[in-house]
C-alpha cells in the first residue's frame, strides 16, 4: 500500500505529510523546553540568590559556534541536494554529523570537570536546572545523531529510488537540526551568562 | 520555499550571510555579558540578542519568512501556549496562602 503525499502537497494544507508532521513535532518540543524555561524562571524568581561563574564561557561559546556552523552545513545539505549535487550533499551531511560529535565532546568534558568537582545536579538548584536542560538538549543532538548516520547510511539507497522522497527527509531532519540549535541560542545566554 | 535550483543557489548566499550574522551576534552576546550590566538590563539585551539570533534560524534556515499558512497557524497556536506556560507559572508568586502575615 503506498502512503499518499509523502512527496506531492496535499491540497488543503499545501504540503507533504512528513513536512506537516515535523512541523507539529516541533511545536510538542516548544512546549517540552518551553516547560523547562518556565521552570528556570520559576527557580530563579523564587531563589534569594543566584549564582554566577559557575560554567565556563569559553567552552559555552565554542559550543555556540559548534552548533551554528553545524546547522549552516545542515542547509547547505539540502541545498546541495536540490542542486543535484550528491557530492556535496554527502560532505555537507557528514560535516553536520562530526560538529554534532565535537559538540557532545565539548560537553563531557564540560560535565565530567563539574562531577569530578562534586557540582552534579544534587549539588544545588542552578546545578540541578543546568543538567536537566543541558541533559535533555545532549539527547536531541544524539537523537539528531542517530537520523543523520541513517541518513548517510543505509537511508541513502533512497536518493537513487526516489529523490524527491529523500530531500524531503532531508528537509525534516534539517528542520528538526535547526529546532536543536534555536534551543541552545536561548540556554547559551540564560545559563552561561547571566 | 524554494526547490527550483537557480533559485536554491541565490538562497545559499543569504545563509552565509545569517551564518556571518550569526557568529557576529554570538560575540556582541559574550562582550555585552562582560560588561556587567544590572540584572534586569542584562537579561534584556541577552534576550533581545538571542531572539533576533532565533528569527534568523528560523526565518532563513527554517524557511519560516516563506512557507504555507498550515504552519504560521500551528505555530500561532504553539506560541499562544508557549506564552501561558512561561509566564503563568508566576503567578503563584502572588499566592500568599499559608504565608504569616
Amino acid at each position: 500500500m503506498n502512503i499518499p503525499y509523502t512527496v506531492e502537497a496535499r491540497p488543503d494544507t499545501g504540503l507533504h505529510n512528513g513536512k506537516l508532521g515535523i512541523w507539529l513535532f516541533l511545536a510538542s518540543e516548544v512546549m517540552l523546553f518551553g516547560a523547562l524555561f518556565s521552570s528556570y524562571i520559576l527557580l530563579r524568581v523564587g531563589a534569594p540568590e543566584w549564582p554566577h561563574g559557575e560554567l565556563s564561557v569559553p567552552l559555552g561559546t565554542i559550543n555556540t559556534i559548534i552548533l551554528i556552523s553545524s546547522s549552516v552545513t545542515m542547509v547547505m545539505a539540502w541545498a546541495s541536494l536540490k542542486m543535484n549535487d550528491w557530492g556535496k550533499h554527502r560532505l555537507y551531511l557528514l560535516g553536520t554529523f562530526v560538529l554534532a560529535g565535537i559538540f557532545l565532546v565539548n560537553k563531557y568534558f564540560e560535565y565530567s570537570e563539574h562531577l569530578h568537582k562534586g557540582e552534579g545536579p544534587w549539588h544545588s538548584t542552578f546545578f540541578a536546572i543546568y543538567f536537566t536542560m543541558t541533559g535533555l538538549h545532549g539527547l536531541h543532538i544524539v537523537g539528531g545523531m542517530i537520523v543523520m548516520a541513517y541518513l548517510l547510511g543505509p537511508g541513502a539507497k533512497l536518493w537513487k529510488k526516489n529523490p524527491d522522497q529523500f530531500a524531503n527527509r532531508i528537509e525534516a531532519t534539517g528542520l528538526y537540526w535547526h529546532f536543536v540549535d534555536l534551543v541552545w541560542i536561548f540556554l547559551f545566554p540564560v545559563l552561561y551568562l547571566l | 520555499m524554494h526547490s527550483d535550483p537557480a533559485e536554491i543557489k541565490k538562497s545559499v548566499r543569504s545563509y552565509i550571510t545569517v551564518f556571518v550574522m550569526l557568529m557576529v551576534f554570538t560575540v556582541l552576546t559574550v562582550t555585552a555579558a562582560s560588561f556587567h550590566f544590572a540584572v534586569p538590563m542584562a537579561i534584556t539585551v541577552a534576550l533581545i540578542i538571542a531572539v533576533m539570533k532565533g528569527s534568523m534560524v528560523a526565518g532563513v534556515f527554517m524557511h519560516l519568512s516563506n512557507e504555507k499558512k498550515a504552519i504560521y497557524g500551528a505555530l500561532l497556536l504553539t506560541l499562544a501556549f508557549f506564552i501561558v506556560l512561561l509566564f503563568v507559572p508566576l503567578f503563584t508568586m502572588m499566592d500568599h496562602i499559608g504565608v504569616a502575615k
